[in-house]
């Protein structure tokens, strides 16, 4: 673009402005062709788009709804495939439960973008959106349930003094029975 | 997918609950194991060199092997290793295809195959009362057309028949009290004569007949003066004897049945003689030698006694036997030695002037002076006679000398081993040659392909062999460098004739070896033993410019307070840095868990007065021992006496002169034990360079148990002093085993079990917080094992996560034995099959890996059996948990799994101890088993998690990258170019 204007700029005789900046404001400097007002379309259409507008937002909160309590049908799942997965360590149950918690933080993380197309003024998303939080924080309690079972978090005494080296002593006695 | 886990649960529980198993395969034997065979230092030989056999030379040693050697390249043919309590006395040759042994005193004949070693006959020779064994294989003597053996022994003179053993007829002889020094047959004659002394100063000799042993009337003798020592006979009717006074020489006639004497004094034939003279033991006709002070004199016997010397030599040097030569003549070879040589000289018996051989042969000074000659004679290509000399040098290696030169020689001393240190290579250093690089490369990549080749099974049967080749012959493992995984050290072995050699771990040559100055025969000391071997130097962390070094200690007579001496060994260059001695005696040697600032131990040496002396005795040593000097401990068992004493170490000894590095000690606890039900059977402790990971173990359920771990137990069994037999000489109610636990610093009795009905012999180990120990029950008839692990209760109540978290407990700093200590023993027996000669535990470099009990058994193999199995938690059906965890369904006995013999097919004669020594990489221990034989090994407890194994393709790994770079190249071009068609359409 700003070759190109730099272009018109030194002296170009003629140009095509193939873009279509009917909506723009930047032509508005340009006057309208005759017969055409602008305001009486605006006006027009309002008492249309009012009632569109309210199905719209209806149809976004049920959306809302929906998509705050997907987890719930995850969850299930998740929690069948952790007692298929056993409570032995090893590359499935790991694979499941690193899943399991990888999951509800990466939709912690996205919950904003998750719940963008669904945003109105009229549309209340903090219900669905608590929801949403709290079934993923549920899951995410799962993940690690999960993981304390397959002992892999550190709660127990004996993950703390496992490489404990021996302690010193400060006596010490050799010999034995005589040399022969 | 639901099938898929199952599939995977299934595998993994599979593999879990699989016993690990550490078999080699076929074409893996000799990769990392090395053996070698010995037959230690010779006794008696008898050449067998007839023109239509092979020529060999049949031996036998102190280390009781009879064994068949190749005359020319002096590999054995056949070797046979007897008891250790069967002693062999004689060894001979009959009807050219035996070898006939006499062993245990004289109680057992034995005829072996001369070619192939098989055993042919036994003959077990029953007498009353233990005497001299004698055997005598007379030439040309026939009984009912069999060739008969004399043997005399146990009292008894037994005729025997070679061909079959049986035994013709016996006689008591020594009924009377007679001591036979010698059988003599008369060649042709029909009687045997045996000659001895009746009593302390009477001659006797008896005659008896050849076919029923019939005796005649004995003739005896009375020498009034009293003889002392032995009769050497000079020819078969004369002998010598020395008087009790050492003074006057006897010659004895012996003729039809008539004693004559005759006395000569020795100032009469030798000038300037004073004191007294022994005469050496010597089988030359005509001839005796008499040693006076350190010369030797050889006296000619002219008939009716009459003695004149003939030569009188100032060295020390030896003499063979004589050999007849085929015109009835007798030739014998005395060895002289030089500066840094042997002067060999061949004489005939007859004419001293004359020498038929005389050769001087280069000897190397480590090899010591010749101990022992003996001579064979072959016919020349001028029909004049040639000779072979086979010697034993000082140092109990073996060599074959000919026409001026060595033909081979074998180091025997090896197969008396007294102790071994592992010890570490010269780190590489830099600035490799190209040319070494490039030669390497192009070897490396020849030796991958031709193993890729093998993997991918496309290889011809050549290249099968040159991969075996290759990987056998692998000059990694016997370079003079230290490596990276630290498999390459070297063994410092100190040898029973106090010679050191060094062993390179990768192939078991000899690296350099020392008969130590300190170690040889001396005026100030007579008899020096070597006794054990210490590290002394072993710079790991600072004074890295400094070699490493052994501390040797010997000691000069067989008495426990004969005077000691010290070396110390550089390991690297093998020199003897420093010798010490001799000096007061050396009861027991504790090395101090203390260096000073070039790494070197500290070490306290007790005499038998209780005192301690402290080693280096320099001033920096000196200062830290005075620091530690409240903490330092040692203690005594006293085997004879059943007294387990404990001794503080005080202040410096008053003696006449000031000794800073002496210092006093005071008795602080004894534990006595009744002496009527209990005597002291064995001790155990753990190493002092054991390396102990944690101190906490983690069951299955995530409980933790805290195991008892300190350097200053003792593990301490005793048995009932009727018990100290043989098995099965004591009933079950006579005897029981007593087994205990106890604290060395303050005489704390931490445990302590009854086995009833059971008794020795009685194998430990002790290593972390455990023992495991072997013995027999007499009540079962079968051996046991047991095991005895000890956990700290104390630590126990530990169970706040936060205050671990937080490193706000106390369970890493210092403690003390006079704590009071609250510990727990579990323990649990099983029955073993074998019975063990010596036992010892795998070791780690940093403790992780899981432990093996390493187990010599009988059958002198060694079984490596997994510390899993000797767990006191086992039970019959174990939970979930436990399963988990690793612990194996309790049996009554411990399986023995054929593929984990470490030695596999072979067998380390004479077993006699097991040492491991952790290589740098952690899974892995370096294993030596030592006896007669040698062997050597890698092991792997838990497998080699953390290294790939030596068989991995690295050709096979690049030529995948390789491959899959060229994919991704091809696969991007091709998608470039097809993405371009696409735009352009």
């Amino acid at each position: 673009m700003d070759k190109g204007k730099a272009v018109m700029g030194s002296g170009r005789r003629w140009a095509v402005e193939l873009t279509d900046n009917s909506t723009s404001h930047s032509s508005r400097d340009i006057p309208d062709p005759p017969g055409f007002t602008r305001a009486s379309q605006e006006q027009d259409d309002s008492a249309v788009s009012k009632q569109k507008k309210d199905a719209e937002a209806n149809w976004k909160s049920q959306k809302a709804w929906e998509v705050a309590q997907s987890p719930f049908k995850n969850l299930f799942m998740m929690a069948f495939m952790m007692w298929m997965a056993g409570s032995t360590v090893h590359l499935f149950s790991i694979g499941i439960t690193v899943s399991a918690l990888l999951q509800p933080i990466n939709a912690l993380r996205g919950v904003g973008k998750v719940f963008e197309p669904y945003k109105d003024n009229k549309v209340d998303l903090l219900a669905p959106k608590l929801v949403f939080i709290a079934l993923n924080l549920a899951g995410l309690g799962l993940g690690i349930w999960k993981l304390n079972t397959l002992g892999l978090l550190p709660t127990h005494v004996s993950d703390w003094v496992s490489s404990l080296p021996p302690p010193q002593e400060v006596e010490y006695a050799g010999g034995g029975i005589q040399l022969y | 997918m639901k099938m898929a886990i199952r599939v995977f649960l299934l595998l993994f529980m599979f593999f879990s609950s699989s016993y690990p198993t550490f078999s080699l395969y076929e074409d893996q034997v000799g990769l990392m194991d090395w053996h070698q065979k010995y037959i230690g230092k010779v006794k008696h030989a008898v050449f067998h060199t007839q023109k239509a056999a092979r020529k060999r030379v049949v031996v036998s040693t102190e280390e009781n092997v009879v064994a068949s050697l190749d005359l020319r390249h002096g590999e054995i043919f056949w070797r046979h290793v007897l008891g250790p309590n069967d002693v062999i006395d004689q060894i001979d040759i009959v009807l050219g295809k035996y070898v006939i042994t006499l062993s245990s005193g004289g109680s057992i004949l034995r005829a072996w195959n001369l070619p192939d070693g098989q055993m042919v006959w036994e003959s077990t020779l029953i007498g009353s009362k233990p005497s001299k064994p004698l055997l005598l294989v007379p030439t040309n003597l026939k009984v009912d057309k069999d060739n008969v053996v004399f043997v005399y022994g146990n009292g008894f003179i037994h005729a025997v028949a070679s061909v079959d053993g049986e035994v013709l007829w016996k006689k008591e002889l020594a009924s009377e009290g007679i001591d036979i020094h010698q059988i003599i047959y008369p060649d042709g004659s029909d009687k045997i004569y045996a000659v001895g002394f009746l009593g302390f100063s009477e001659v006797a000799a008896y005659q008896l007949n050849v076919k029923s042993g019939e005796l005649s009337k004995p003739s005896n003798l009375l020498f009034p003066a009293g003889f002392s020592g032995d009769l050497s006979f000079v020819t078969d009717e004369t002998a010598v004897a020395m008087d009790s006074t050492g003074t006057i020489l006897v010659a004895i006639h012996f003729q039809d049945g008539q004693i004559r004497l005759h006395q000569t004094p020795v100032s009469q034939i030798i000038q300037d003689f004073s004191g007294t003279a022994v005469i050496l033991s010597s089988k030359i006709p005509g001839m005796f030698i008499l040693k006076i002070d350190s010369s030797v004199a050889f006296i000619r016997v002219i008939n009716e006694g009459k003695l004149e010397v003939v030569d009188k030599l100032g060295h020390t040097n030896s003499i063979s036997d004589s050999l007849p030569l085929s015109d009835s003549q007798e030739a014998f070879a005395l060895v002289q030695h030089g500066d840094g040589k042997i002067l060999l000289t061949v004489k005939l018996s007859g004419d001293w002037t004359s020498n038929l051989v005389e050769e001087t042969i280069q000897m190397d000074h480590q090899r010591g002076i010749v101990d022992k000659v003996f001579i064979n004679s072959y016919v020349r290509m001028d029909r004049s006679n040639g000779f072979r000399f086979l010697i034993v040098m000082a140092d109990h290696s073996l060599l074959l000398l000919q026409q001026g030169e060595i033909v081979w020689s074998r180091e025997d001393g090896l197969a008396s081993i007294v102790d071994v240190k592992a010890s570490e290579l010269p780190v590489e250093k830099d600035g490799v040659s190209v040319a070494k690089v490039e030669h390497n490369l192009y070897e490396w990549l020849k030796g991958h392909l031709l193993k890729l080749k093998g993997t991918l099974m496309i290889a011809t049967p050549d290249d099968v062999a040159a991969i075996q080749k290759i990987r056998l012959q692998s000059s990694e493992k016997s370079k003079m460098t230290r490596d990276r995984n630290g498999f390459r050290k070297l063994l410092i072995v100190l040898t029973r004739a106090g010679k050191l050699f060094a062993l390179h771990t990768g192939d078991g040559r000899i690296v350099w070896s020392l008969l130590l100055n300190s170690l040889r025969k001396s005026e100030a000391c007579e008899n020096p033993r070597g006794i054990s071997l210490h590290q002394w130097q072993d710079p790991h962390h600072h004074a890295l410019d400094e070699n490493p070094s052994v501390l040797v200690v010997g000691r000069c007579g067989h008495s426990l307070d004969s005077a000691g001496v010290l070396s110390i060994v550089d390991t690297y260059t093998g020199e003897e840095r420093s010798h010490m001695g001799p000096l007061h005696s050396i009861i027991r040697i504790i090395p101090l868990p203390f260096t000073d600032s070039l790494e070197q131990r500290l070490h306290l040496l007790l005499d038998g007065n209780q005192q301690a002396h402290l080693y280096p005795r320099t001033a920096e040593a000196l200062r830290i021992f005075q620091q530690e000097l409240g903490n330092i401990y040692w203690y005594s068992a006293e085997t004879n006496k059943g007294i387990l004493r404990g001794h503080g170490v005080q202040k410096n000894c008053v003696l006449e002169e000031t000794d800073d590095f002496c210092f006093d000690s005071r008795d602080l606890w004894s534990i006595v034990f009744p002496s009527e039900s209990e005597t002291i059977a064995a001790t155990a402790t753990r190493s002092l360079n054991e390396v102990v990971h944690t101190q906490t173990k983690v069951t299955g359920d995530q409980e933790v148990m805290y195991k008892y771990i300190s350097k200053n137990l003792l593990f301490l069994a005793t048995v009932a002093p009727k018990a100290g037999g043989p098995i099965g000489s004591v009933t079950p109610d006579e005897s029981s085993l007593v087994v205990y636990v106890i604290d060395t610093v303050t005489g704390r009795i931490l445990h302590r079990m009854t086995h009833h009905g059971s008794q020795g012999p009685l194998q430990a180990v002790f290593s972390e917080n455990w023992i495991v120990y072997h013995y027999f029950n007499l009540r079962a008839h079968r051996y046991e094992m047991s095991v005895i692990e000890i956990y700290d209760q104390a630590r126990a109540d530990n169970k706040d996560v936060l205050k671990l978290v937080l490193g706000t407990h106390n369970l890493t700093s210092p403690t003390t034995a006079y704590s009071r200590p609250e510990v727990v023993t579990k323990s649990q027996s099983y029955f073993f099959t074998h019975s063990v000669k010596t036992m010892a535990v795998t070791s780690t470099a940093k403790g992780i890996t899981s432990k093996q009990v390493l187990l010599g058994t009988i059958g002198d193999q060694v079984l490596a059996l997994d510390k899993r199995f000797l767990d006191p938690r086992r039970t019959a059906n174990p939970t979930q948990a436990e399963k988990e965890e690793g612990i194996i369904p309790l049996t009554d006995s411990l399986p023995i799994i054929p593929q984990s013999y470490i030695t596999h097919s072979l067998k380390v004669e004479g077993l006699r101890g097991i040492i491991t020594v952790p290589a740098k990489l952690e899974s892995t221990t370096l294993v030596f088993a030592y006896g007669v034989d040698l062997f050597f090994t890698r092991l792997a407890p838990s497998r080699t998690y953390d290294s790939l194994t030596e068989d991995f393709s690295y050709a096979l790994l690049l030529i995948t990258i390789i491959a899959l770079l060229v994919a991704i190249l091809v696969t991007w071009v091709w998608s470039e170019k097809k993405e371009l068609q696409e735009k352009w359409r």
